[in-house]
């Protein structure tokens, strides 16, 4: 490491802005894969890492994405729900890796939910 | 830099490299290369996240999901379930201890609920020996701003205003320390650091010092512009070597990234500094001695005045400050004093970590806000003691190790702070908690502490010297069945003239335990010595097992325990002890599980249900 100036402290904090974010919370959208047995099977592990790749490349800092387990409709996987801070959640069905590349463009991204691959807008309720 | 989707904190301060966290970190990184998962989940080694009872531990972020005793075997399952799966597994969460319900998340879990992390703000967030991770978390931000926006009266000032108070046990104004010897005019200042932490049951600085290492020398380089130091030196005592070994690794960083040496963030400040492994003589904890071990002479407190800041190491004005009360000068720098004095009460302001152990279900270390009654510490946080269904209670905490007291359960409700703690006759000391239920001699306990200082005594005084011998000689006859009317007086008297006649604060603080000890349980001294009966059967020769026929179910748990084959007795009919056999290892007592077993004064030949009537 060279010797750092109060700019390269800003910079180094910066970089690190992804990782902080993961772990203090603050972020802006939260993706959920679903990864039970069922979603594997159909190709989730698929869109997992095309996520993966497009966030990398995209640079954003403020985007977390995690898994969960079979979202009830094996039928439809593979599934990931979006979930923009204070929007309801999406959720969307029949995914393979250029409709999640889609997805996050236009939806985490800019904002607009891509309604054609959209099952549902909200969440379930619970009792 | 690679993007993370979770990150798995495994927690890799000193209790849990004991319990195998490496062989974990390890076992977690081969398991997710085989499910392909590397590229997403990354893992991290962090320090100490407090739940030392409870190692290993692992905080997956970004889920904040809390696992805890994880074993070598559970990792495959950790990893396609919830990695992969994204099922969170149960079995491996924290439980309630009541209901048994897993408690996901960690914020929930009424051990983390009680705290306020400031001082351990980082733990379970950064990797220790990656500077990068510290900067990332407003890491020499402080400094530069010191360094490079404020004057050195600035700095003072703020801290002076804040009220922060030295957290290794005393309590003196840090900012009055700092600006007394700001005001020397010397060719040459020391800024130290006292690591030397040697108290039995703390390891807060420990902890600190492994798990953030960069807040410590980030509050020195503060404090060295402050009074005007270009020189340092942390003193840990050589027993650390994990705390060695990661400040090591962030003093190296620290000169790499020029924040350390010549003309840090090019200010024109210069700071050297370097560690001093100490042998671990409890006595260099005093400040005086600690100077004179790293001048390489032997450690023994001088008469003060002068004081350190006025000639301290090699006669030079030096300040001397606490692991904490370091750590804690960054953030009162970047936040400001009234930040600081939000938390805390009038006269102890911000927070305080503790170490609490003993006879507590969640040992571990902990930051609470001062001011905080001790019921919240011990019940909420710490969760009471362990074995209540058998009767166990809590009976009393010693603070502040062998200089500080102990506090009895009437007293719980006192709120821990610097002036309350020390009207109970203990101290708050640098923040050990150990924790006594009812199945704890009190003069025993005091003769253990006893045994320390008499130890530890570097012998200058001999009052200290001699005294704190004869103290334990008479502690010794006590627990022997030697004592004799007039002892507990002659304690006393002997402890005030130790406290009257010695130079530094070991011998000052040694009689503490006794004292507070026939305080609070003077009835426990008196029949130790007049009725010749220990009653909680810990001083063999003060006392009788014996079994309560009327209770006991005849189970023979008792007869398969004893070591000795003192038991008898038919089964489901009520057994008996051959006093002639017993060896009073207690094992019975333990092992029993309907309270059965009963503890009589020495050589008591009478009923044993005599002795439960009255």
């Amino acid at each position: 490491m060279t010797r750092l100036t109060i700019d390269d402290l800003k910079k180094i904090k910066e970089k690190h802005k992804a990782t902080f974010t993961l772990r203090e919370g603050g972020y802006r959208a939260k993706i959920t894969v679903h990864m039970g047995t069922c979603g594997i099977a159909a190709g989730a592990r698929e869109v997992m890492t095309a996520l993966m790749d497009e966030i990398a490349q995209a640079n954003v800092e403020d985007v977390i994405v995690t898994t969960s387990g079979c979202a009830g409709l094996c039928s439809r996987e593979p599934m990931a729900t979006v979930e923009i801070v204070n929007h309801p959640p999406v959720k969307y069905v029949e995914l393979n890796k250029n409709k999640i590349k889609e997805i996050f463009k236009e939806h985490v991204l800019n904002g607009n939910v891509i309604e054609k691959y959209a099952m549902v807008i909200g969440s379930e309720t619970t009792y | 830099m690679p993007k993370y989707r979770a990150s798995l904190m495994v927690c890799a301060g000193a209790g849990c490299e004991a319990c195998g966290c490496i062989k974990i970190k390890n076992a977690l990184i081969e398991e997710l290369k085989k499910r392909a998962l590397e590229k997403e989940i990354g893992v991290v080694l962090t320090g100490c996240m407090g739940p030392c009872q409870n190692a290993p531990i692992i905080l997956v972020y970004p889920e904040k999901i809390f696992y805890q005793k994880v074993k070598l075997e559970d990792i495959p399952l950790l990893v396609e379930e919830h990695f992969l799966k994204g099922r969170p597994v149960e079995r491996l969460m924290y439980q309630e201890s009541e209901t048994k319900i897993a408690v996901p998340v960690m914020g929930n879990i009424p051990f983390f609920k009680h705290q306020v992390l400031r001082v351990l703000r980082n733990k379970g967030m950064i990797d220790p020996e990656k500077i990068e991770e510290y900067i990332a978390r407003d890491g020499y931000q402080a400094t530069a701003q010191a360094l490079l926006e404020m004057t050195p009266e600035e700095i003072t000032k703020v801290v002076k205003d804040s009220e922060i108070r030295g957290r290794g046990g005393a309590g003196f104004p840090t900012g009055v320390k700092w600006e007394s010897c700001a005001k020397m005019a010397a060719d040459q200042k020391y800024m130290c650091c006292n690591g030397d932490e040697g108290d039995p049951g703390a390891f807060m600085d420990r902890a600190l010092m492994e798990s953030d290492p960069h807040a410590i020398i980030e509050g020195m380089i503060i404090g060295a512009k402050a009074i005007g130091s270009t020189k340092g030196y942390i003193y840990v005592r050589a027993e650390y070597p994990l705390a060695i070994h990661r400040l090591k690794i962030a003093i190296d960083q620290a000169y790499e990234a020029g924040l350390l040496g010549k003309n840090i963030l090019d200010s024109g400040t210069d700071f050297d500094l370097e560690i001093y492994q100490g042998a671990g003589a409890f006595v260099c904890g005093e400040s005086t001695a600690l100077m004179f071990s790293i001048e390489g002479k032997r450690g023994m407190p001088r008469l003060t005045p002068p004081r350190s800041t006025e000639a301290g190491l090699w006669g030079k004005p030096t300040v001397l400050n606490n692991v904490e009360t370091l750590a804690c000068v960054p953030q009162i720098i970047l936040k400001g004093a009234d930040w600081f004095k939000s938390m805390g009460t009038e006269k102890s302001t911000g927070t305080k970590v503790f170490s609490l152990s003993g006879a507590i279900n969640n040992a571990g270390l902990v930051e609470v806000p001062m001011g905080i009654p001790l019921r919240t510490i011990i019940y909420d946080i710490g969760g009471g003691v362990p074995g209540a269904k058998r009767g166990r209670k809590f009976k009393a905490v010693q603070m502040g190790g062998p200089s500080g007291g102990c506090i009895p359960e009437s007293l719980i409700d006192t709120p821990v702070t610097y002036e309350d703690i020390e009207k109970t006759g203990a101290i708050m000391g640098s923040g050990g908690m150990v924790f006594m239920d009812n199945t704890t001699c009190m003069v025993d306990m005091a003769k253990f502490f006893l045994e320390f200082t008499t130890d530890e005594s570097c012998g200058k005084c001999p009052p200290c010297r001699i005294g704190t011998k004869i103290m334990l000689d008479l502690l010794t006859a006590i627990t022997g069945g030697r004592g004799k009317e007039g002892d507990i007086e002659t304690l006393e008297e002997l402890s005030h003239d130790i406290i009257d006649g010695s130079l530094c604060g070991l011998g000052q603080s040694a009689p503490n335990p006794v004292l507070t000890t026939i305080r609070y349980f003077r009835d426990e001294y008196e029949s130790h010595i007049k009725d010749k009966w220990c009653k909680v059967g810990v001083c063999r020769n003060l006392c009788t097992f014996l079994i309560n026929p009327e209770v006991c179910t005849g189970c023979g748990a008792c007869m398969r325990a004893c070591p000795s084959k003192a038991i008898i007795g038919e089964k489901k009919k009520p057994h008996k002890i051959i006093q002639e056999a017993c060896v009073q290892c207690k094992s019975c007592y333990n092992t029993c599980k309907f309270n059965s077993i009963i503890i009589g004064p020495a050589q008591y030949k009478g009923e044993p249900v005599a002795l439960v009537k009255s």
